[in-house]
């Protein structure tokens, strides 16, 4: 499963309840940028990275939880960007599909993606590199199934998901 | 360019035995290709191109397009299966700050048919301005009766979802449905298609088949909603849409506010699937324009989920009656179904042509009827109608084979004319290990297996209001334009490998501009239709700018124009490749920028079988076969789909891996549709209870097969490439497949979908085998 994390409850303390309703800023570190944003509290971290911040490779597709199309890294760690607020993110470090590849240089699960066309219509593709690449931070040499496991929280439409398996299990042999 | 020739085509299964096919054909068509082995590009799995743009992010999807001073557009939906629109009042919404453009789409005394239903649209400076809006708007709604399960609505007492003035009419085409059908409180129809007499086949008959089937209803589930950014201008319209369909788009944006062509334009990039469901304009589409003209500004306007679940079509179900007689021998002597179906509110709920085109038989009749009932409107659905009409008739197949003590395989060896199907069944059955199959509930322990077959049938469409351009520049450089556009079949990737295989260039070397009006006018992707019809012009177009530089190639290198050939990234003579020019030298001589030429989809070689406006069917022999390997744990009822194997056809293949990838999605669509997905609507509200992506379940990794796909190269000599579609064939017999591997394993035949464990321990229970 993708790691849910309602994380930032030790901000949450730190800086009290007093947030909202108007605008706050928050400042968080995305893909190695710092980055201070004025929010309503009742943004969230989805919707501040792709309308404030236009990083719009992060997708929305059930704003709830279920189909972890939206994921990203908080502190390396993949989330589901659309149920958490980004107020939770404050003071951490955000990881994007934008901020995957080192410059031209693409991470081997993107390239190991398109070289097993494990996309068709690449909407559920950003969720799903970010929840792989994790997976092979985690874990460099993972099975099958333990690829399917890291995985089974995303949905895809478009039925690519034996293309993922193979495209992942060869990103982990090339890294 | 005018008059024919004469060509002789390679023709039928390369991997089984080719032979040849002599036609008459344009003499401006280029020579026939031979057998894909022969050629550099086209068939090879060549990786899509924009996926680094896609695996980075950087695609730009319609729900990412942000324009300046863009404006977000909701809906206000009726909350009641059925009711009477009593007060409508926008004045205090259109009195908020935020608040730029208020719609209304219904009247008081209006009556609104399905929970959903939109009543009010409006635009604001953010979506939560546009939804505050929402809950500042003043609506009263009186409820009536209504009826949302089909079976009630066909009781001649049930409440009327339409009356003779708003029951939707049907197409001239048939497609969806027919016009001019009668209408009976919800039951409109039937359509009849009959041929001999099926009373006089089922008398004659040995071994009489009844069964009763019946499939859910199925949403499209696309994961990027159905989103539209409209953006009115005095010097004309621009209309980015998440669309399977740019250019016929645009034709209904002309239509409906009488602009000429030339100032419409509809733009998609990045498409986040559609599988039918967004084919058309929309009403979404239509009032995203007209806010954006009364506003002055951008608009955006996109589905949430819940939306989407219940606003954007779906594949409609069906209840269908079954009556199959054959001789002993197998011969079919009578196929007879009535079929129920509904699509909500809309009308196309049949069972398509499957049982009447897939097997012989000579006394045969459908009678097919669409019941209305209070839910969204259901439309075309990968493989509309011949995806349910399989689940039903390939189970009762499956049945006589049993009753004739008849291989499944045999039966279908004798009924189905295909040469081709027989083949892919041969070849199917050899890698599922078909002659391992042993009878239903022969493992010992709770966990039984089988194996279970099932065929598909579509047809071989085309566009005929195709072109493509192919330009040349003077440095070498290649560009190949349409509106076509990539809902993820990566038709732009097939497109660089026609052209490239023509200019002896790399698919790489050719920068792919589509998914834009301004382009020549692609066809839709829906019916299976887009590289069938696109890569034949573009094939042409591409031989044709290629012979504009052969012209100064020849002279540069003293030899006639015909002499030259362009391989390897170069223009040579033939005889003597020692004497050739780099192809971007050769482009350097042109005298302009730039040499194009656009060419447009001619006939089919072979004719076409049928005729519609804008577009064709070559034939309706487009199939193939599935065979499916499952586990049934008899205690907990789940059914497991450990393998499937996919033979199928397409004509010539243009590439592998994308086909591959084409397939895997269609027996994943089917294994969803199988197992686990289906439209929950509450008997007692009239709502849907399951309008999210959480308990309307969509198959997931861990659901996943192991999918072996065998794609046939099947030559035709019927154009340029020879090239249909696969997306709906891929999807159709999946289900049924599985079913008569259920059967195969338990012994008991599951004749609704979807195969819930829940059902499977019914079913058992009621067979008493459990
Ligand atoms: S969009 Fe976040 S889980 Fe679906
Ligand atoms: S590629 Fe289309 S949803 Fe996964």
């Amino acid at each position: 499963m993708t790691e849910t994390t309602t994380a930032g409850a030790s901000a949450e303390a730190a800086r009290g309840p007093t947030a909202g309703p108007g605008t706050t800023t928050i400042t968080m570190t995305v893909n190695a940028t710092t980055r201070h944003l004025e929010l309503e509290p009742r943004t969230t971290l989805a919707e501040a990275l792709r309308d404030a911040l236009d990083l719009t490779g992060t997708k929305l597709a059930c704003d709830r939880g279920a189909c972890a199309a939206c994921t990203v890294w908080l502190n390396g760690r993949p989330v589901c960007s659309c149920m958490m607020l980004a107020i939770d993110a404050d003071g951490q470090a955000v990881t994007t599909i934008e901020g995957l590849a080192q410059g031209e240089a693409l991470h081997p699960v993107q390239e190991a993606f398109i070289e097993h066309d494990a996309l068709q219509c690449g909407f559920c593709t950003p969720g799903m590199v970010m929840s792989s690449a994790a997976l092979l931070e985690r874990n460099p040499q993972p099975d099958a199934e333990a690829v399917r496991d890291a995985l089974a929280g995303h949905y895809c439409r478009c039925g690519t998901y034996p293309h993922v398996v193979a495209a992942v299990l060869a990103a982990a042999e090339r890294k | 360019m005018s008059g024919t020739r004469t060509e002789t085509f390679p023709a039928g299964i390369v991997e089984t035995g080719l032979g040849t096919v002599t036609r008459e054909i344009p003499a401006s068509e280029p020579p026939p290709w031979p057998p894909n082995a022969e050629l550099t590009w086209i068939g090879r799995p060549v990786p899509r191109l924009n996926g680094r743009a896609k695996v980075t992010g950087a695609t730009r999807y319609t729900v990412d397009v942000r324009l300046p001073g863009m404006l977000y557009a909701c809906f206000l939906r009726s909350p009641l299966p059925s009711a009477e629109l009593r007060r409508l009042d926008t004045a205090a919404a259109a009195a908020l700050a935020g608040v730029r453009a208020i719609l209304p789409l219904a009247q008081p005394g209006d009556r609104l048919r399905y929970a959903g239903q939109p009543v009010v649209a409006v635009a604001g400076v953010s979506p939560r301005a546009a939804a505050e809006a929402l809950a500042a708007i003043d609506a009263e709604f009186r409820p009536l009766p209504f009826v949302v399960d089909m079976d009630e609505a066909r009781a001649p007492d049930a409440p009327a979802v339409h009356d003779a003035a708003s029951a939707p009419q049907g197409h001239p085409s048939g497609f969806p449905a027919a016009p001019g059908l009668p209408l009976e409180g919800n039951v409109r129809g039937p359509a009849v298609v009959r041929r001999g007499d099926p009373a006089q086949g089922l008398a004659a008959a040995a071994v009489v088949v009844e069964g009763e089937y019946r499939t859910q209803v199925h949403t499209h589930a696309c994961l990027e909603p159905h989103a539209v950014v409209a953006d009115w201008r005095a010097e004309g319209l621009t209309v980015y849409i998440s669309t399977q369909f740019t250019a016929g788009v645009r034709q209904e944006l002309a239509t409906a506010f009488g602009l000429p062509l030339s100032r419409v334009r509809v733009v998609v990039d990045g498409m986040g699937g559609g599988f039918g469901s967004k084919s058309q304009l929309g009403v979404y589409g239509r009032v995203a324009v007209q806010l954006s003209r009364a506003a002055g500004a951008p608009v955006r306007l996109a589905f949430d989920r819940q939306e989407e679940q219940t606003d954007a079509g779906n594949r409609p179900g069906t209840f269908q009656r079954l009556s199959l007689g054959a001789t002993q021998d197998g011969t079919l002597t009578a196929l007879a179904i009535e079929s129920f179906g509904t699509a909500g509110v809309a009308v196309g709920a049949g069972i398509g042509f499957f049982a009447e085109r897939l097997y012989s038989c000579a006394n045969f009749e459908t009678r097919q009827h669409d019941v209305f009932v209070n839910a969204g409107p259901g439309c075309a659905m990968r493989g509309p109608g011949n995806t349910p009409g399989a689940f039903a008739l390939e189970q009762a197949i499956d049945t006589l084979s049993e009753r004739l003590q008849l291989d499944p395989l045999a039966l279908r060896d004798r009924i189905d004319p295909s040469a081709v199907r027989r083949e892919e069944r041969r070849i199917g059955a050899e890698r599922i290990g078909w002659s391992r199959r042993h009878p239903p509930g022969a493992d010992d322990g709770p966990v039984k297996r089988g194996i279970g077959v099932a065929q598909s049938l579509w047809m071989s469409n085309v566009q005929t209001n195709v072109a493509c351009e192919v330009r040349i520049l003077r440095d070498g450089s290649v560009e190949a334009l349409s509106s076509v556009q990539d809902i993820g079949t990566g038709i732009g990737t097939i497109m660089a490998q026609v052209v490239a295989e023509v200019l002896g260039l790399r698919p790489a070397d050719v920068t792919i501009r589509i998914g834009d009006t301004e382009f020549p006018p692609g066809g839709p992707s829906y019916g299976s239709r887009t590289t069938a019809s696109i890569t034949p012009p573009l094939r042409t177009a591409a031989t044709r700018a290629l012979a504009q530089l052969t012209r100064e190639a020849a002279r540069m290198l003293n030899a006639a124009p015909d002499e030259i050939e362009a391989c390897g990234g170069r223009l040579q003579v033939r005889a003597d490749p020692s004497r050739f020019l780099a192809f971007r030298d050769a482009a350097a001589l042109l005298r302009t920028d730039r040499v194009s030429a656009v060419e447009s989809r001619l006939d089919d070689y072979a004719g076409f079988r049928r005729r519609m406006p804008d577009a064709a069917m070559a034939h309706e022999d487009l199939g193939g076969v599935q065979f499916a390997a499952v586990a049934v744990d008899t205690e907990t009822g789940a059914i497991r789909v450990e393998r499937v194997v996919a033979v199928h056809d397409c004509g010539r293949p243009m590439n592998k891996l994308l086909l591959e990838s084409q397939v895997e999605g269609g027996v994943l669509m089917g294994v969803s549709y199988a197992l686990l997905e289906r439209r929950i609507m509450d008997r007692r509200t009239g709502l849907m209870v399951n309008a999210d992506l959480e308990h309307y379940k969509l198959a997931g990794i861990h659901d996943t097969p192991e999918i072996e796909t065998v794609i046939l190269e099947n030559l035709q000599g019927n154009s340029a490439t020879d090239a249909y579609g696969i997306a709906e064939p891929a999807n159709i017999a999946t289900a049924p497949a599985i079913a008569n591997a259920v059967y195969n394993a338990i012994g008991v035949r599951l004749t609704a979908l979807p195969m819930t464990p829940d059902a499977v321990l019914a079913a058992l229970g009621r067979s008493g085998r459990s």
